[in-house]
């Protein structure tokens, strides 16, 4: 049953087959659209016509290449730069935000904290359309009254990354908060014994020991920015993320180039993922 | 000098708690606030909007509306229980069966789909599940059928499609959880004579209630404000309570309309959550770690 225990030859077989089936359910899917990414097909599917780079290369009007399609690069770089953003802004406030509940006592701290848990249990449909609701209905009264038109109070770029950051911020906090909860306090005590003020002590002291901690969030954060629809669909303005056009492309026109694109992440992701799986080990 | 301390911790204090308050306030209090009121505004015959339940009363008079909530509602339930179903001997086996290299690795292996992230996956399952996709390519082509099965479109696909992406998030919790159960435990009630089903269900199933929780809820909740699942992998008959909300938002633009229905789906889910958490008697911030 566990590693110590002996058990029947066919319980472990059974077992081993079992686990075996759930790994091939899961890369399956991976593994197809990799494939297929290099099939010279005009279809999304098999069969099989032999292989080409066409799907990644080539600019006639029948078969656009991921490299010559130009709306899609332009909205992998808007997905990258929103990410950059939402990473970047995330952090910051998760971190404070770990700092706050973790190190300070306060008045109504369990409703503050039971409010940056809630991103966690509200599904990111409903996040999108309150945001855009607030968005919205701020924007028309300060154009009613002021006569501006400000544009972050529209469905715009800006208001992807705020919403995006509105539930990616928790995920920085309870990384971070993993962290702080080893961090030996009494450091701190030293460095405000020494004389450095409450700042001092966190910056030159806390943060530091954070540091790996921050990183891996801002990773986390980027790669939940990257890959989210449910929350960005409704904030979307004239840019498009690239999860938005796959989006639309899957539901109107799927070519092979969208093979192409998935194969990219997909190879882009397992390779950092193996890095990090590699880096570690070798780090013990 | 005790002066001075005092005052920068509470410059610190400030530092910290003002843009945490932004963020809470502006993005998560004020927008909530704003869609329960928006659910309760209709628009009257001069344009000007006016305190109603005509929002609601819409979706308990629409047979279509409640119907969906009813259905997304059950087929999360059950979407969740079958995540546990196959999960958790997945869990198991990576914390307490193969070695701790061999888990490292396959945890890896665990984690790309969701790194890669829910759109790719889902076309990936478009791929394979069509009717001239790979499966159904495969399955011709060794000769176990002549025509190709319809698996596309239906509501099978929709569940293998939110199980795929969701079974991960029970795995996780429930390997933290058994990581730290004692390997004598389940020793010595095999020492004792007991079988493998009493040590299942009497040491570790209730010793990893906490981890099956957590990871019950996270499924859940991921499940039933799932969009991209029951909208490219279902049918026509699998409408999900979340394209409801899309539509009245993106299609018909009866935006007090959509707003209502976010907030009964946050009724809901917050309401089962609740439940389960009462249920196992377990706190929220457990199961974000």
């Amino acid at each position: 049953m566990i590693r110590s225990l002996p058990s029947s030859s066919l319980y472990r077989i059974s077992y081993v087959v079992y686990v075996f089936l759930f790994f091939t359910f899961l890369l399956m899917p991976l593994v197809a659209i990799s494939v297929l990414a290099f099939n010279d097909s005009n279809f999304i599917s098999l069969p099989w016509n032999g292989f080409t780079f066409d799907w990644f290369f080539s600019s006639t009007n029948e078969r656009q290449g991921l490299f010559a399609d130009e709306e899609l690069i332009t909205s992998i770089v808007t997905s990258l730069s929103t990410g950059f953003f939402v990473a970047a802004l995330s952090t910051l406030i998760g971190t404070l935000a770990a700092l706050l509940f973790e190190e300070e006592q306060f008045r109504l701290k369990g409703l503050l904290y039971f409010l940056a848990l809630a991103p966690l249990v509200i599904p990111g449909v409903i996040l999108g359309i309150s945001i855009l609701l607030t968005a919205t209905s701020a924007g028309n009264h300060i154009e009613d009254n002021f006569g501006l038109d400000v544009e972050l109070l529209r469905p715009s770029y800006w208001l992807v990354i705020l919403g995006q950051f509105s539930f990616a911020a928790t995920y920085v906090m309870l990384l971070v908060s993993a962290r702080l909860k080893k961090f030996d306090r009494t450091l701190e005590e030293a460095a405000l014994s020494l004389k450095a003020t409450r700042l001092e002590a966190i910056w030159y002291v806390t943060i530091p020991f954070l540091r790996p901690a921050i990183l891996g969030a801002f990773v986390v954060a980027f790669i939940l920015s990257f890959s989210n629809i449910n929350t960005t669909i409704f904030l979307i303005g004239s840019d498009p993320t690239l999860p938005i056009d796959l989006y639309s492309r899957i539901r109107f026109s799927s070519t092979p180039v969208l093979n192409a694109v998935s194969f990219l992440i997909v190879v882009v992701i397992s390779g950092l993922a193996f890095i990090n799986f590699f880096a570690n080990r070798s780090n013990k | 000098m005790k002066q001075n301390n005092n005052n920068s911790f509470n410059i610190t204090f400030y530092l910290l708690i003002v843009p945490v308050l932004i963020w809470l306030v502006f993005m998560i209090v004020i927008p909530h606030a704003e869609m329960l009121i928006s659910s309760f505004l209709v628009e009257d015959d001069e344009g000007e909007m006016i305190f109603s339940f005509a929002n609601y009363i819409e979706f308990f008079t629409q047979k279509i509306y409640w119907l969906t909530f009813v259905k997304t509602a059950a087929y999360s339930i059950g979407v969740t229980l079958l995540a546990f179903i196959i999960a958790f001997p997945i869990a198991f086996y990576l914390s307490k069966v193969t070695s701790k290299k061999n888990a490292g690795f396959l945890m890896l292996l665990l984690l790309i789909p969701l790194w890669v992230g829910e759109l790719v996956t889902v076309y990936g399952w478009i791929v394979l599940l069509g009717d001239n996709g790979v499966i159904n390519h495969f399955l011709i082509n060794i000769g176990i059928i002549n025509e190709p099965i319809t698996m596309l479109y239906t509501n099978f696909s929709m569940v293998v499609g939110l199980l795929y992406m969701s079974m991960l998030f029970m795995v996780i919790p429930v390997m933290s959880t058994l990581q730290s159960l004692d390997d004598s435990l389940i020793e010595a009630a095999c020492d004792l004579g007991a079988t493998k089903w009493d040590i299942f269900t009497k040491i570790i199933i209730p010793y990893s209630m906490p981890g099956i929780t957590s990871g019950a809820i996270i499924v859940f909740m991921l499940v039933i404000g799932d969009y991209l699942a029951p909208n490219l992998l279902g049918g026509k008959n699998s409408l999900w309570f979340t394209e409801q909300i899309y539509n009245s938002f993106l299609q018909t633009f009866n935006w007090n309309e959509g707003a209502a229905f976010g907030f009964l789906l946050l009724m809901l889910s917050s309401g089962i959550i609740w439940l389960a958490l009462k249920l196992s008697g377990q706190k929220l911030d457990k199961v974000g770690t």
